[in-house]
């Protein structure tokens, strides 16, 4: 974007206020998220700048068994779970939905979607009510569950967009040459489709990992999660052992940023047909 | 992908014709019903733990059962009498009875909690009603009583219960938006201790416009940037919108929890350049919530802003430019129709996310800064009152359910104005 040759005066000055609202935009979205990693290094216990020294005290509080290693591990026990289920009934439902027409189907999709359209705090309660009945408050399992309801759209939604793309010529064409039906899923369609299917496994782990209202809901002290320790923290007091939690945290997300970049670079290539 | 079936009927049909079009018909049937066995599983599971769980809070807003579970024959007397004056002789009996084995039994709490959503303090009077029983001998029952806790002689109290008998109520649901319904079934005005709750959804609509109104001020020239930059750039600036969408919700609110305390790291730096001479209050009020909460909806707002936007060409503005329109006329007229789709979008994901935040207010917000979230959770998990936390999930629920159609037509008007 760059002002015409042409542009007036009044444009230029309209010009420069909205780069001047955009780089204010930026500095803010990026802003906190650079600021604070620094301070998860201080030698010091406050959470300001200039920092009195540099030391890996905070971390080493990081690493201690409770309470963060504890929550660390139940929360990647259960999104590890959540990212397994979620992934195969999600592409199964994707895979149904795509391979042919029946009816209802855009009530289906969207009944399947449904729990990104309801406010966080609805699903919540909602779950806490059903497992208070059928005895799931408080166990993993109840976790999972839910997570599983909150991250299966995104594998639904992924997965559905990567095979609108796909060739069903290619599954006909291994059925011909005699492959059954899993067979030519497995070694033909899998394959393919793959890059949808890992970046919709990636969100359903991400959510499953950042997710808190529910946990707070449904979970109990034995279920302590990531997200809840930090919630708990950020509400007693926080000091900068959290920045180091968050620190650590941040760089995950931008592993996880690359690795998704890349797998929807992989899938939109494929869907236009340069597949080497 | 059902084209060839379609073909088969347009000749002459022979007798082989229709079998194979009857063949046809088949294997297309057989596949249907392969793809919607295969959907099943998710379906199954989605309709049980969620459809099924969202649409019980309807049924949980109106279920009213304790007090009939636990004096069953008084909720049933009470009933039947219409409420004008005192209950007779039967009624106290029944009740002192109902109470005294529901004392001995520990059941009467869970009726007496029940009570106590008529009018506070109902619950420790049946509790001390029932913990002093044992002085009443015999008949009559209804002056014993009275003489027991002289509250029982006023009839506001037997209309609470008449109101508590069950097995079903409305009064949740009205008390929602701040109703109640009158002993002689009209609906009035809730007491003002309980007027709360409007107060609550005319917040949360207004946290949530405001967030909104920014996001867009904000996001709608960052998403034209990144979309007419140069290649290396908008992937650039692109990334810069990413991170913070793929970082944790909680983390981004620890940043800002850090940022805007009182010696945080905003104040330290606008003290150390005299900008300031006292540390500005930004945590625990509306400033730190709309400022957190903008920052973690802004992403929401740029990304399909961008999505729609890098798919219409610059020569556009340029042909209208040619044609001799002002610039503001031309963006009116040519390309703000055409990012509606994206705005719409936008807004919808941004609106119905703000509508149900609940952590950062939680944590950002002071107590008048809550939104109907927190009241949703105070009552599910603190005191139990399911029927008050179904109530306002269902007006939360239809609030957010409202905008649909406003999106749906945002989004159509778009797509219609292209063509």
């Amino acid at each position: 974007m760059a002002a015409p040759v042409n542009a007036t005066r009044g444009q230029h000055v309209w010009y420069w206020c909205l780069r001047l609202i955009c780089a204010l935009g930026f500095v803010f979205l990026i802003g906190p998220i650079v600021v604070i990693v620094p301070i998860s290094f201080s030698s010091g216990s406050f959470l300001s700048y200039p920092l009195p020294g540099l030391s890996m005290r905070w971390y080493d509080a990081v690493v201690e068994p409770f309470p963060w290693m504890f929550a660390l591990e139940n929360s990647l026990i259960v999104a590890t779970t959540v990212t397994v289920v979620a992934t195969t009934l999600g592409t199964l439902a994707a895979y149904g939905l795509t391979r042919a027409d029946f009816p209802g189907k855009p009530f289906v999709f969207a009944l399947l979607i449904s729990p990104l359209a309801v406010p966080l705090v609805i699903t919540a309660l909602g779950l806490y009510f059903f497992f208070a009945r059928v005895g799931l408050v408080q166990t993993h399992v109840g976790l999972i569950v839910a997570h599983v309801v909150l991250a299966v759209p995104f594998v639904v939604i992924t997965v559905s967009a990567t095979l609108k793309g796909f060739d069903w010529n290619l599954v006909r064409a291994a059925e011909s040459l005699g492959a059954r039906p899993l067979a030519a899923f497995f070694q033909v369609t899998l394959p393919l489709i793959l890059p949808g299917v890992l970046a919709g496994a990636v969100f359903a782990f991400v959510t499953s990992l950042d997710e808190v209202i529910v946990a707070l809901f449904v979970s109990g002290p034995a279920q302590l999660t990531l997200p809840r320790q930090l919630f708990t923290g950020l509400r007693d007091q926080v000091d900068p052992s959290i920045v180091a939690i968050a620190t650590i945290l941040i760089a995950f997300s931008v592993a996880l940023l690359i690795v998704v970049e890349l797998l929807l670079w992989r899938s939109a290539r494929q869907r236009s047909g340069k597949m080497d | 992908m059902i084209a060839p079936a379609g073909t088969a009927g347009e000749g002459p049909a022979g007798p082989a014709d229709r079998s194979l079009e009857a063949k046809l018909r088949r294997a297309e049937r057989r596949r249907s019903l392969k793809a919607f066995l295969l959907v099943a599983p998710l379906l199954l599971f989605i309709v049980v733990v969620f459809a099924g769980p969202i649409l019980s809070l309807l049924y949980f807003s109106v279920d009213d059962p304790k007090l009939a579970e636990v004096l069953p024959r008084t909720a049933q007397t009470v009933a039947a009498w219409d409420g004008a004056e005192l209950p007779g002789e039967d009624a106290y009996a029944t009740l002192v009875e109902e109470i005294r084995s529901a004392y001995a039994d520990r059941t009467v709490a869970a009726a007496a909690m029940r009570l106590n959503y008529e009018i506070s303090g109902f619950r420790s009077m049946v509790m001390r009603t029932g913990r002093k029983l044992r002085r009443i001998a015999g008949p009559p029952y209804k002056d014993a009583l009275i003489g027991l806790d002289e509250r029982w002689g006023d009839i506001a109290y037997w209309r609470a219960v008449k109101a508590s008998a069950g097995p079903y109520t409305t009064r949740y649901l009205l008390a929602a938006v701040d109703l109640q319904r009158q002993w002689d079934g009209s609906i009035g005005t809730a007491p003002p201790e309980r007027t709360i709750y409007i107060e609550y959804l005319q917040r949360t609509f207004w946290i949530s416009f405001w967030v909104l109104a920014c996001c867009i001020a904000i996001g709608y020239p960052m998403a034209f940037l990144i979309a007419t930059s140069g290649k290396r750039w908008s992937r650039f600036l692109l990334v810069l919108v990413l991170l913070p969408f793929w970082t944790s919700l909680l983390v981004r609110t620890a940043a800002w929890v850090v940022l805007l305390q009182n010696k945080g790291i905003i104040n330290d730096f606008l003290l150390y350049g005299d900008i300031i001479d006292e540390p500005l209050t930004l945590i625990f009020n509306r400033t730190g919530v709309y400022i957190a909460m903008v920052h973690i909806l802004l992403p929401f707002m740029v990304l399909p802003l961008y999505a729609v936007m890098r798919n219409i060409p610059a020569s556009q503005m340029r042909a209208a430019a040619s044609l001799g329109a002002k610039p503001l006329a031309s963006f009116l007229s040519v390309y703000l129709p055409q990012t509606l789709p994206g705005l719409g979008a936008g807004c919808i994901l941004v609106f119905i996310l703000a509508l149900g935040f609940y952590i950062t207010p939680a944590l950002i917000g002071g107590a008048s800064d809550q939104m109907l979230s927190y009241l949703i959770a105070e009552f599910a998990t603190r005191t139990g009152n399911w029927g008050m936390a179904s109530a306002i999930a269902i007006l939360l629920l239809l609030s957010v359910a409202a905008l649909y159609p406003i999106y749906r037509g945002l989004v159509r008007g778009g797509s219609f104005r292209l063509t």
